[in-house]
């Protein structure tokens, strides 16, 4: 290329940058709050960052955006019909309003047909409303809540449908499902294990969670975060029960409270929040963290807090008793210098390949690389390995 | 095989592909809606269709759909109260503006829809507890057809080989069998029962057969009633003045026929052409008519104000049936160049045989209705080089009977469609030359129909020695309206028993002057209703008898059919003459015609009382 021909080249890709730049942010005004947002947001994501808060449902972020629940309706200046502002991307000039009467009784009319849509048992959950909001034992029973939705009195579905809970791990109750396919976005778009879908038929509209006696034979990982989703309640852990899910904040004169923490399954890293009542952790959740940003395995969710609280769990190290044959309870330093002084006497009697280096799969790659260092400098050898085979 | 593939060409659903034949069933079912449903449960049934459809993603649509149906169908059942209709509405409104797809907000926008369109019947379902007048299934042949004719009666009449029967009939109801057997629009067809099952009987072509097999001038009248020396004027010889002038002069008034023509029979003769409906079968309907009684015609006399007075006062009861006979013009200039005529000019000339050469002309049509076929037909018999419509809406907007469009392009008719007129280009001696129009486009629906907007294109011209213009008719009302009879849009106001408002008391009105121009069938109707409630106002109640019964009933023949279609001549034959275009069914065809009927008379609510649109 010549360089005359080059000169213009520059001119149109440095236009091409500032326009780009420009693009890259949009303005509009949410409820006449002005605001800029990066292109692409949201009207729900614009309203968050002009502190307008918009009532949602089954949007969950990261995980569902499928507006189902039209909870987050708003009207936009121009448009013929309000638009969800969880699923309409933010454009410049738009003009925005959260709130009006309109608005108001529609959504209060679509969470009345929500919590009437099954039996007594979700319009009790639902509407739960006596005391304050703090005091709502889910999602949806805030929301109603927030709305204020009365109990209905009518419902939709009488029968009772039975529960599906086959899995050790987890249990749905269709009586309490509201279908707002948050937990379909966690186990496809989230987890990627694509193993709980919804049935489509129209208005008798099921989630299909394998979680039933054939469990086994599912693609199912029982790894919860379906469960996690759920704003009801119809997907629940077995492990945590649904004492701990009817009574989140505890029975009177309980402390309780959450400890965020890293799961020590592995070397991921992942984070967890652990509820923790009078002294005992009760319940695992995934935490926002850079390595698993709220998503847990079943190990993670289900296996991470039991053994905390076992009677069979080592407090101390043991040392045998050479006279008794027993295992007896003694203090880190003793036992540290014993089982230095005899791999040191192994080491010196017959040479460092006649120890191996094994380390555990739960251990960091940072705790594996002091592991094996120590194994080639203090024990002199190469044989080094780990049970992680992930 | 060894491998995996990724991808099929079988259907996602197995279900789908046969699930067209379904959902063709359930096309024709809702196509077949028994008139007097009540449309309360006609909402509620769309409601549970839309609520069927969803795919359940969205709660206004999933949860409110059937919950809106179900409030609906206790508002059907009459047992829900007053604030239902609220509720309906608030459900509705949010439902409209909050579903995802069309598939929840079509749904509610319809029902809202129907909730102002129907209001009063909602109203009635909450508060009288119960339907308004009327609603309520009846034959739906007999119900569709404005007079009312008994066509299971007829239909089963023409299977047995009965014909003079049926012809007799039809007309009970109807003294133009075959007016109606060649030119009708057959509403009769329309919601016809056999349609669940495979189509509408053709019902038309049937009674073609009938009036082919027995003429209706060799058919005896029914007898007439004893004379009551009560005297009727008709003001216009065409359908509705004559069903009137047949009806009365059969109850035994003397009824005289003023028509301002050479000849009797309106539209029939002065608008409808020979090949569509041969001059010498209007005849025979004619001729039938005036055997039925004491009918004096008085032809080639316009009434005129002082003319309308003196008959007013003169006879003991007037019936105003003038038609639609003045040709709407168009407002364009060049408009009245030498070479544009009006379609009414031109079929009211070819009415008395005086036909058109348009040999080697370039000929323009103007309009989309029947009119506008009828002179595109016509002029291409009378020799036109070219002949072309313009229209300035698309082919499928046409008002024109599809089958009517479709002759006409078979015989050689151009239609140029999204072609609004601009002006007409004129040359020195005074005539026009062509016709030059601007494009359109289709644009949004107002008012139920699709409307042109111009195009961003430019004229174009259409050479044209003659222009027809064929864009509706007006009512020449000027001679009334002085006598005080009163008029809106030009139309004549009447009463729903067709009594004249304004104007003397004795003065009845139907046909088009007072619907605007509309069909044979329902100028006959209103001659039938006009002739009852003169005899009434005179203070008679003739009933008149009609010897003829329906044959009982065969069980149904649940066999699906097709429908015998009426074929047309070769149209590079019937171009070139004035002769009747279409072919009637032959005795096979209409043997096979009649069975399908499933006489609705007979079976379902044509049995209950109130199932019939039938008096004496």
């Amino acid at each position: 290329m010549s360089e005359q021909g080059n000169e213009p080249m520059r001119e149109l890709r440095k236009g091409c940058l500032e326009e780009q730049a420009r693009a890259r942010e949009v303005r509009l005004t949410i409820d006449n709050v002005p605001v800029a947002v990066a292109a692409g947001s949201t009207l729900l994501e614009a309203a968050q960052h002009a502190g307008v808060h918009v009532p949602t449902l089954c949007y969950l972020k990261e995980r569902s955006a499928v507006a189902s629940c039209r909870m987050c309706v708003v009207e936009v200046e121009g448009e013929q019909h309000p638009l969800p502002a969880c699923a309409t991307v933010a454009r410049d000039g738009m003009r925005v309003v959260t709130h009006s009467e309109k608005l108001n009784a529609y959504r209060k009319l679509t969470l009345e047909l929500i919590v009437s849509s099954k039996g007594a048992a979700l319009a009790s959950l639902a509407c739960d409303t006596s005391a304050d909001a703090n005091a709502c034992t889910s999602e949806l029973s805030r929301l109603c809540h927030e709305l204020e939705v009365e109990e209905p009195l009518e419902f939709a579905q009488v029968k009772e449908i039975p529960l599906v809970e086959g899995n050790p791990f987890l249990a749905y109750d269709p009586n309490l499902c509201i279908e707002c396919q948050r937990c379909v976005g966690a186990c496809n778009s989230a987890a990627r294990n694509h193993s709980l879908q919804t049935r489509m038929r129209g208005s008798h509209v099921l989630i299909d969670a394998p979680f039933g006696q054939n469990w086994r034979e599912t693609e199912c990982e029982s790894c919860g975060n379906c469960a996690q989703a759920c704003p009801t309640g119809a997907l629940s852990l077995r492990k945590r029960g649904r004492r701990a899910l009817a009574e989140p904040e505890g029975r009177a004169g309980e402390s309780a409270h959450t400890v965020r923490t890293t799961c020590p399954h592995c070397g991921v890293g992942c984070q967890l929040e652990l509820e923790v009542r009078n002294g005992r952790i009760v319940s695992s959740k995934g935490a926002f963290g850079a390595s698993n940003r709220g998503l847990l395995c079943v190990k993670g969710r289900s296996a991470s807090f039991d053994f905390v609280s076992s009677p069979d769990r080592l407090t101390t190290p043991l040392v045998r008793n050479k006279e008794t044959g027993e295992l007896e309870s003694s203090t880190w330093d003793e036992a540290l210098r014993l089982v230095a002084s005899r791999f040191s006497h192994l080491r010196d009697e017959y040479g460092g390949r006649s120890i191996a280096a094994f380390a555990c799969s739960r251990s960091t790659n940072e705790d594996v690389y002091l592991f094996q260092k120590m194994a080639r400098v203090a024990l002199q050898t190469n044989n080094v390995d780990s049970c992680a085979r992930v | 095989m060894g491998f995996l593939s990724q991808l099929s060409i079988a259907p996602r659903s197995a279900a789908d592909a046969p699930l067209h034949s379904t959902v063709a069933r359930f096309v024709r079912r809702v196509e077949a809606m028994p008139p007097g449903v009540c449309p309360v449960v006609a909402h509620a049934s769309l409601l549970h269709a839309g609520a069927a459809q969803s795919c359940g993603k969205c709660v206004p649509c999933r949860d409110g759909l059937p919950r809106l149906a179900a409030k609906v169908d206790s508002i059907a059942a009459c047992s829900s109260d007053e604030n239902s209709l609220a509720e309906c509405r608030q459900l509705a409104e949010m439902i409209r503006d909050t579903s995802d797809c069309a598939i929840g907000y079509e749904a509610a926008t319809a029902f809202l829809d129907g909730l102002s369109q129907f209001a009063e019947e909602f109203e009635s379902h909450v508060k009288l507890k119960s339907c308004e007048a009327g609603i309520g299934q009846s034959v739906p042949c007999e119900t569709m057809c404005p007079a009312h004719v008994n066509a299971p009666g007829y239909i089963a009449l023409v299977a047995e080989g009965r014909y003079a029967e049926a012809v007799n009939m039809v007309r009970k109801d109807n003294p133009f069998p075959t007016a109606c057997a060649f030119v009708c629009e057959h509403p009769c067809e329309e919601r016809c029962r056999r349609m669940l099952i495979d189509a509408p009987v053709n019902i038309r072509g049937i009674k073609r057969f009938a009036v082919d097999q027995a003429p209706a001038d060799t058919v005896p009248a029914a007898p007439r009633g004893v004379d009551t020396a009560r005297t009727v004027a008709v003001i216009g010889g065409g359908p509705s003045g004559l069903t009137c002038a047949y009806f009365l002069a059969l109850m035994g008034h003397r009824v005289t026929v003023f028509e301002a023509r050479r000849q009797l029979g309106g539209m029939m003769r002065y608008g409808i052409p020979a090949y569509r409906f041969p001059r010498e079968r209007l005849d025979e309907d004619i001729r039938g008519i005036l055997e039925s009684g004491t009918i004096t015609i008085r032809c080639e006399e316009k009434i005129d104000a002082l003319r309308m007075r003196e008959i007013a006062d003169t006879y003991n009861a007037v019936y105003v049936a003038i038609g639609a006979q003045k040709g709407k013009t168009l407002a364009i200039p060049g408009a009245d160049a030498q070479g544009v005529m009006s379609a009414v000019e031109l079929l009211g000339a070819i009415g008395d045989e005086e036909y058109p050469d348009f040999t080697g002309k370039d000929v323009v049509v103007v309009g989309g209705g029947n009119v506008a076929m009828d002179c595109a037909r016509t002029a291409v018999r009378a020799g036109a080089k070219t002949v072309s419509v313009a229209y300035r809406r698309r082919k499928e907007d046409m008002t024109a009977l599809a089958s009517e469009v479709e002759a006409a392009v078979a015989e050689g008719v151009e239609m140029m469609v999204l072609q609004a007129p601009d002006s007409i280009e004129v040359d020195e001696a005074g005539h026009c030359r062509a016709l030059v129009c601007q494009p359109q486009y289709i644009g949004p629906v107002k008012r139920g129909r699709p409307s042109p907007v111009a195009a961003d294109k430019p004229p174009l011209r259409i050479p044209a020695d003659v222009i027809l213009i064929a864009v509706g008719q007006d009512i020449d009302a000027a001679p009334f309206e002085e006598c005080s009879m009163s008029t809106t849009w030009g139309r004549f106001d009447a009463t729903d028993d067709l009594h004249a408002l304004g104007g003397p008391p004795n003065v009845f009105v139907g046909g088009d002057c007072q619907t605007g121009p509309a069909t044979v069938i329902r100028a006959i109707a209103a001659g039938k209703v006009a002739a009852r409630n003169i005899d009434e106002y005179l203070g008679y109640h003739h009933v008149l008898a009609c010897d003829v019964e329906a044959p009982p009933a065969h069980s149904n023949d649940r066999t699906p059919y097709g429908r015998v279609e009426l074929v047309e001549r070769l149209a590079r034959e019937r171009r070139s003459d004035f002769d009747d275009v279409e072919l009637g069914m032959s005795f096979e065809e209409v043997r096979q015609e009649c069975g399908r009927c499933l006489r609705c008379d007979c079976f379902g609510a044509g049995t209950t009382e109130g199932g019939r649109q039938q008096y004496e």
